[in-house]
């Protein structure tokens, strides 16, 4: 197959036609734009949050002509001899920086009392870019919680619309019933008439949610995720299409919650069912395959703040964390 | 009197109806084009120079030929008849008035385009011009100008007209489409666009009512014969939906090159100022163009008279021009509040967007509430700044051209009009006072 060449703040690559600026980016490796809304695994995600724009400074060898705005890398793909900028465009650090003003503006910063404290993409995000005084003097928007049957609550202020649960549901489980209702910042996520999702595949929403607009009802307020230590297991799982491979999170011996396994970019690698999820919480029901590294982008994961007054910080970088003296050695990240 | 070509008959008594339709040359293009190849009429509009009514004054000629014909699916066209901008208001004159200019440019142009099945798209607001367009289409099928083998060419047509549900989003083309195929109005992430994956996935080209209801001129006529009308790249005649402090509001249709002054002043267009008031600033594109003051309309920057066509509308960029947009043409005399009027703006912005991409779902909330401060007497001078800023952030970083609608009005009446702010924050209970206007004379070029 053909491959295209494309340059992303001075490291070049080649990559397959079709391929998006955010993916080859992700093979690079580094200064990867971040994502809130898009997700490799879902169809037509991407494109809404905003956060991963960059600056094509050059179209294509053929032509060479930059791109008049910033572009989102999540849904632009690649062409050969484009030269693209991310962190190296102080543009576009700014119109990023703006972008996560916005996200920030209406949402309630609950974290303290939040259960995707500590794993949350925002949380991530506000750190890398946010400021520390917000220029928004109104009141925020709030919504009622609302009990998406016996296992999720939508807590849809803490919501920022990506759309991923809509694509779940509409792709993983069986029924449609999940969408979004109203428009502009009144819009909210919906279940059909307020339905419970009875659906052996719903509680996959709360993987792919990107805040903690959608909670494991049996997790609710148990535990710090910091607290826990994640473990890979599996079992013989007989639902159909369940892949059975799920993280343990362990609070001394009991198993306080279970998951999909996620990659490095925070997805869900393989999408599990309701029983795997929600009814499984004794060792015996699995396999245990051993510790689980935790993504040590998450701020509070690592209990490491750092704090720079009244301008954006620095571009995130991976190794900023990684390099810290905590992190070296991986059995910290599970204790 | 200039030259009129889409409001020639529309007083006729009974145009609504078909056969009077007939007897004044109506459906002639229809006849012209099917003795001729699609890509010969593809031609003729090209020559034309007709560029597209609908905002965005893209060459409508070009448009059609970007469409995918090599794929083989079958190809739509759509009529965007959404018309929900704010001063705009000349689609629906034209519709209710004489719904078969309308159905005749749908006829000639589908089959340009190779559409065997279009779609007339009308804001939700407008039911009794469903119910018209309805009627007329009704009668083209009962008359063989729609249905299967047109006039015995072999051609085939069918032709729906459906309306929305209230949501000036739906005018976008993408949400457009997604409305008709009866999904939630979102504008689509582009690319792909329409001319490659529209309706249904198929090739489609969405235009505006006013750029198909012109397309019957140019065929009968020859696209040489439109483009000796109008002036420069603005050929042809445009109508412009004028309203606000003047003594004939109404729709006008107008060669393009009228002088901006002739068009305020004549008798023959908006007949002057109301009430022997001045022209303090004028909005003439639509809500969304950026607002000008008296001088910068009347005059470009080197003096000359500011003209009514694209090329010199935007004269001057967004620094000291504006756009001819949509045509709609919103005049304030000396004692509108450009603050009050551009809350107003913004507030329907807001209540627009359709809320996918961050910006435009956050930002444009956040715009009117600091512009609401100034209203009720509470804003400080850094306010200016700030929705000036956050404006500037919306711009250019959101999935649609709702965002850049939502932020260009507030640049221009900042950048043109900041004393009147500053006014508001200094003389709040002067300011704040029903029918209090500022008349600080200090509206010079920026
Ligand atoms: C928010 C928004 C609203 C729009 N509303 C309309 C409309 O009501 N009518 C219209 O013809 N075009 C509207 N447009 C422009 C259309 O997207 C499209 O460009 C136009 O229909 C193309 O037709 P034309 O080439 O004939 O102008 C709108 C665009 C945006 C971004
Ligand atoms: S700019 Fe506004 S209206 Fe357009 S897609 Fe984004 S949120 Fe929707
Ligand atoms: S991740 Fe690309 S726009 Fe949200």
């Amino acid at each position: 197959m053909d491959l295209l060449k494309v340059t992303i703040d001075g490291i070049e690559i080649e990559v397959p036609a079709g391929t998006t600026i955010l993916e080859a980016a992700r093979k690079i490796g580094k200064n990867v734009p971040p994502a809130m809304c898009y997700y490799s695994k879902l169809e037509g995600s991407g494109g809404k949050c905003r956060t991963c724009i960059v600056k094509v400074s050059q179209g294509s060898t053929k032509d060479p002509r930059p791109m008049p705005k910033p572009v989102a890398s999540c849904r632009t793909q690649v062409m050969d001899g484009m030269v693209v900028l991310n962190e190296t465009s102080p543009e576009i650090m700014e119109a990023r920086a703006s972008v996560v003003e916005f996200l920030l503006i209406n949402h309630p910063l609950d974290c303290p009392i939040c259960d995707q404290a500590g794993e949350c993409h925002l949380q991530d995000l506000g750190y890398a870019h946010g400021k520390q005084k917000t220029r928004y003097e109104f009141k925020r928007r709030t919504f009622d919680k609302i009990d998406i049957g016996p296992y999720v609550q939508l807590h849809m202020t803490r919501c920022i619309l990506c759309y991923r649960c809509v694509f779940t549901c509409d792709q993983i489980t069986n029924d449609r019933v999940h969408g979004v209702l109203n428009r502009g910042d009144s819009a909210e996520i919906s279940t059909y008439i307020e339905k419970s999702i009875e659906n052996d595949f719903s509680g996959n929403v709360i993987d792919v949610c990107p805040v903690g607009a959608l909670t494991d009802k049996t997790f609710r307020f148990k535990n710090r995720v910091w607290f826990t230590k994640p473990v890979n297991a599996h079992r013989n799982c007989t639902t159909d299409k369940c892949s059975g491979k799920v993280q343990l999170w362990y609070k001394g011996n009991e198993v306080i919650r279970v998951t999909a396994r996620k990659d490095q970019w925070g997805e869900v690698e393989e999408f599990i069912c309701n029983t795997c999820r929600f009814e499984k919480k004794e060792t015996t029901d699995w396999v245990i395959e051993g510790p689980a590294k935790v993504d040590n982008k998450s701020v509070i994961g690592q209990n490491h703040y750092e704090l720079s007054y009244d301008k954006p910080v620095v571009p995130p970088k991976i190794s900023l964390f990684a390099d810290h003296p905590s992190f070296k050695d991986d059995s910290k990240f599970i204790n | 009197m200039g030259i009129k070509i889409l409001t020639k008959d529309i007083d006729v008594p009974g145009i609504q109806n078909f056969q009077v339709y007939r007897s004044y040359g109506g459906y002639n293009s229809v006849e012209k084009a099917l003795r001729m190849t699609p890509d010969e009429v593809v031609e003729e509009v090209k020559k034309s120079g007709l560029r597209g009514r609908g905002g965005a004054g893209f060459p409508t000629g070009m448009k059609w030929s970007f469409i995918d014909k090599k794929s083989g699916k079958p190809r739509h066209l759509v009529c965007n008849a959404d018309e929900s901008e704010p001063g705009t208001f000349k689609d629906r004159y034209l519709m209710s008035k004489n719904p078969h200019i309308l159905i005749e440019g749908m006829i000639t142009s589908s089959f340009a385009l190779g559409a065997n099945l279009s779609y007339i798209y009308v804001r939700g607001e407008l039911m009794y011009v469903v119910n018209i367009l309805q009627r007329a289409i009704d009668e083209a099928y009962a008359n063989g100008f729609l249905g299967k083998n047109i006039l015995g060419s072999g051609y085939d047509l069918e032709l729906h007209v459906t309306c929305g549900a209230g949501a000036y989003i739906c005018g976008e083309e993408t949400a457009l489409i997604e409305s008709l195929e009866g999904k939630r109005g979102n504008p689509r992430i582009k690319p792909p666009f329409p001319a490659i994956s529209g309706v249904w996935s198929n090739p489609t080209v969405v235009n505006n009512v006013e750029s198909i209801a012109a397309v019957p001129y140019i065929v009968n006529n020859g696209g040489e014969e439109y483009a000796k009308i109008g002036i420069g790249k603005s050929t042809g005649t445009k109508l412009i939906s004028a309203s606000g402090h003047i003594n004939k509001p109404g729709v006008y249709e107008i060669e393009m090159g009228v002088t901006v002054e002739e068009f305020i002043y004549s008798e023959e267009y908006c007949g002057g100022i109301w009430k022997g008031r001045k022209l303090k600033a004028v909005v003439a594109g639509g809500s969304s163009v950026p607002i000008l003051p008296a001088n910068l309309i009347l005059k470009l920057a080197n003096g000359e008279p500011r003209l009514m066509s694209y090329e010199s509308l935007s004269d001057g960029g967004f620094a000291t021009g504006t756009m001819l947009g949509s045509g709609g043409f919103i005049v304030f005399d000396e004692t509108a509040s450009i603050v009050h009027n551009l809350w107003n703006f913004e507030r329907f912005y807001h209540h627009e967007s359709c809320g996918q991409c961050s910006p435009c779902r956050e930002g444009t909330g956040w715009v009117e509430k600091i512009l609401h401060k100034f209203l009720d007497g509470h804003a400080t001078m850094e306010d200016i700044d700030l929705v000036a800023d956050v404006a500037k952030k919306i711009e250019g970083n959101t999935i649609c051209p709702l965002g850049d609608a939502a932020a260009w009005p507030v640049a221009s009446a900042i950048k043109h009009f900041r004393p009147e702010f500053e006014w508001y924050v200094t003389n709040p209970e002067e300011a704040c006072k029903p029918g209090a206007y500022y008349t600080g004379d200090k509206l010079v070029l920026a």
